[in-house]
């Protein structure tokens, strides 16, 4: 196998990196079980995979206290997973069944939990923005020290209104981390094709927003700038700006050709940088885990998996009196 | 044990593709994420990958095959070492979803019974003091009402605070509520309005003031992908509690851009609630009900009536609900039906037809989401005509809406077709006379009773 970095990090704890790998393994097996059962037709229309950017929301989660925010776009099945959402819940969504999150109405871009303070879900690019900073006007609001978490894209960092939002947040020390998780393409457009600057967590300077730029397939990386910006956020200090570079194995959606870059570049990442590779490495080098170990936990993660799928193959459709219920709430 | 892989279904519109490469042989071993095949879809030409791991034990479906059907076995996938079995298994048919508990209501709207069944009650006991205040003031109070009473409830707005409002609607809030509630914000109506339905998100109360609800355009998609639709995408999990509001429709000598009437483009949203008062008193009473309501409502005002005064009564709570229609006038020849300033219209022709003999009843719908077409019918059962009026534009128009629904519910009681008055359809003009020609006019509304009673 390639030459992969390794981080050092002599403080991290067995326990600790199994964990990362348990929690990044789940979201990459669900997404292939997912990608599956897309293909076999019981998941339709739009279905985004975070395959090759668990390091992602694993490392952003792992500083995160109970309270806490989250609010991305429609690739949001790694987002829920990470913050404790059930996976057959999560899958039922995804075949539009009466156990979904959503009882079957949202569908994979649409999925929220008030109990795990996920907001969504949402499929119109960049509109998580602003709401994301709104979800961290009302906790400033009410004082009481939470801080969001908003993901976006590489694409959706070239949004109007991301920017009339950095401005707002900036101006009124909203307690928000702007997550700009760049996979380097917009759907099919390349970033340099897309995006003047190199570097998007630079455009938060014409508001005075700090931020960094953080290796997004090295979770234990990922995991430190989360908590440098989280400690950030709840000192008081406004928003946080933290551009993941980070990079998607598969298409934009199911129905993505894949025409606008080789099979040899995602092979390139997919040996050289995969972010779940590097911490079983972790684990194996470091002395942490044995062979055997980790293939148990890989055991137990299809089993989680199975289970998610077959609950949402049995799970039945919603009953036709849902087409009516949640429109209004009682006044 | 040996599993099949299937052909994949690769869109959202797929149902058979050509299977135009194989990338793995017989015997091959695979991982999951390893490209086993190309496949040409109705679209593009994909790659499919694999995954399980395992030993491709046989190959059913030779590359270069077309129309295959999604979901049909196209090789075999055993455990290394394993036997592929004999029996080639037959084309997988794909599995049908558990069965949905049947519906226990009718899709399709019940016909309404013959004589509908209303809420006539009084806004307020007989007997309340009244007093004058005109419509700004009236509105002014209601959110301050509500501002005392939770601690929720908060304004946000190009210069609701230290200017007092462009039209002074918010005047005095920011000294009453201070800086923290009373809230300045740039100009971004996109940002802010994503900004406030995400404070309602998080369990804010907001009211979203807009210079005009022109300048909404620019949040639209925030008002109805983000507000509207949440409670329904997150199965009632979540919504938007909170009102934008603001001037609608034409001012005087504004021309296009900022003359327009958005009642009927936001009618059309399920989701929305939509309030468009008259008067100041069901300005008042509507505002306050609006900002304690669950729901994302749009409450449409309208800056000419700002400073007309009306009699508001004297009370410690008063609110009006949604959906409750108030007849202004009663009369027995024709209905004539509208909203908003389109009252003023309406009330004006009523009073000259009364000159001519003609007794109109007027009803004004106030609010349009969820819209009182009870009181109409009922009314036309009496009247047995009705002419509508707004100032919005002909097509697609609330009066389409309140005709259809006349002539399914009311058509053997009509003795002459509907007569939607509404704005011309066209962007208005600058030009005092030709923007005079533009709006609805009183003697427009006039014709079309005379023409609908005939005389």
């Amino acid at each position: 196998m390639a030459a992969r970095k390794t981080t050092k990090k002599s403080n991290i704890s067995a326990e600790e990196l199994t964990g990362y790998y348990r929690d990044m393994l789940l979201i990459r097996r669900f997404e292939e079980k997912a990608g599956q059962l897309y293909g076999m037709g019981l998941i339709g229309g739009f279905c985004h995979l975070y395959i090759g950017q668990e390091a992602v929301v694993v490392g952003l989660e792992a500083a995160t206290e109970e309270g806490d925010k989250r609010i991305t776009s429609y690739r949001d099945h790694g987002h829920m997973l990470a913050c404790g959402m059930e996976p057959g819940g999560v899958m039922a969504e995804l075949t539009g069944r009466e156990g979904g999150l959503s009882k079957g109405k949202g569908g994979s871009m649409h999925m929220f939990s008030k109990e795990k303070h996920f907001y969504g879900g949402h499929g119109i690019v960049g509109a998580q923005v602003p709401l994301g900073a709104g979800l961290a006007f009302a906790d400033k609001y009410k004082e009481n020290g939470r801080v969001t978490f908003t993901y976006f894209g590489d694409g959706a960092a070239n949004q109007g209104q991301v920017y009339e939002t950095f401005n707002m947040a900036a101006l009124w020390d909203l307690p928000v981390v702007f997550v700009i998780e760049n996979n380097q393409y917009a759907m099919g457009t390349a970033q340099k094709r897309s995006t003047s600057t190199p570097d998007l967590w630079t455009r938060g300077a014409a508001f005075g927003i700090a931020g960094e730029a953080v290796d997004g397939m090295d979770v234990l990386a990922v995991k430190a700038a989360s908590e440098k910006a989280i400690a950030h956020c709840r000192a008081g200090k406004g928003p946080y700006i933290l551009e993941v570079k980070t990079y998607r194995y598969r298409g934009h959606s199911m129905s993505d050709p894949a025409k606008y870059r080789t099979r040899e570049e995602v092979q390139k990442v997919r040996e050289e940088k995969d972010a779940i590779e590097h911490v079983r490495d972790l684990l194996l080098q470091g002395g942490h885990a044995t062979e055997d170990k980790l293939k148990a936990i890989d055991k137990e993660i299809k089993a989680v998996v199975n289970q998610a799928a077959d609950f949402a193959r049995e799970s039945p459709e919603p009953a036709l009196d849902e087409l009516w219920t949640d429109i209004y709430a009682e006044a | 044990m040996a599993t099949e892989i299937l052909m994949p279904a690769l869109s959202p519109t797929m149902e058979e593709g050509t299977l135009a490469k194989w990338l793995v042989n017989e015997g091959d071993t695979v991982s999951s994420g390893d490209i086993l095949a190309e496949i040409e879809t109705d679209k593009a030409t994909m790659e499919f990958e694999a995954v399980d791991e395992g030993v491709i034990g046989k190959i059913l479906i030779a590359e270069g095959t077309e129309g295959v059907k999604v979901n049909t076995a196209i090789a075999i996938l055993v455990e290394d070492g394993e036997e592929v079995p004999a029996e080639a298994p037959a084309a997988a048919t794909a599995e049908p979803a558990p069965a949905a508990a049947p519906a226990p209501v009718a899709a399709a709207a019940a016909p309404a019974p013959a004589a509908p069944d209303t809420d006539s009650s009084p806004d307020w006991p007989e007997g309340t003091a009244m007093k004058s205040q005109t419509v700004r003031e009236a509105l002014r109070d209601a959110m301050a009402e509500e501002m005392r009473g939770d601690e929720d409830v908060y304004l946000m707005g190009e210069e609701v605070a230290e200017y007092q409002g462009a039209y002074k609607v918010s005047q005095g809030l920011l000294d009453e509520f201070g800086a923290k509630r009373v809230i300045d914000t740039p100009i971004t109506e996109h940002g802010f309005a994503g900004i406030a339905v995400g404070a309602a998100f998080g369990g804010l109360k907001p009211i979203v003031e807009f210079m005009t609800f022109n300048f909404a355009m620019q949040a639209i998609d925030h008002i109805i992908n983000s507000a509207a639709k949440t409670l329904y995408m997150s199965g009632g999990q979540m919504g938007a509690p909170m009102v934008f509001r603001g001037p609608n429709g034409a001012a005087a000598r504004v021309a296009a851009q900022h003359s327009q009437d958005y009642a009927a483009w936001y009618m059309h949203v399920p989701g929305l609630k939509v309030a468009m008062p008259y008067s100041a008193s069901d300005a008042k009473g509507l505002l306050k009900s609006a900002i304690r309501d669950p729901n994302p409502v749009i409450f449409l005002e309208n800056e000419i009536l700002y400073g007309r005064a009306f009699d508001v009564p004297v009370m410690d709570d008063f609110t009006i609900p949604f959906g409750k229609a108030r007849i202004w006038r009663e009369g027995s020849d024709v209905t004539i039906v509208s909203f908003g300033i389109g009252m003023q219209y309406a009330l004006e022709a009523a009073d000259k037809l009364a000159e001519d003999g003609i007794s109109a009843e007027v009803i004004d719908l106030r609010t349009l989401r969820p819209v009182d077409t009870g009181t109409v019918i009922k009314s036309i059962m009496k009247t047995n005509r009705c002419v509508t009026v707004e100032e919005g534009w002909p097509r697609a128009s609330v009066g389409n809406y309140i005709s259809s629904v006349i002539m399914q519910e009311a058509f053997d009681w009509l003795d002459a077709p509907v007569i939607n008055c509404t704005g011309k359809d066209v962007p208005m003009p600058y030009a005092a006379n030709l923007e005079k020609h533009a709006l609805i006019t009183t003697d427009e509304v006039i014709g079309a009773v005379k023409q609908v009673t005939y005389r």
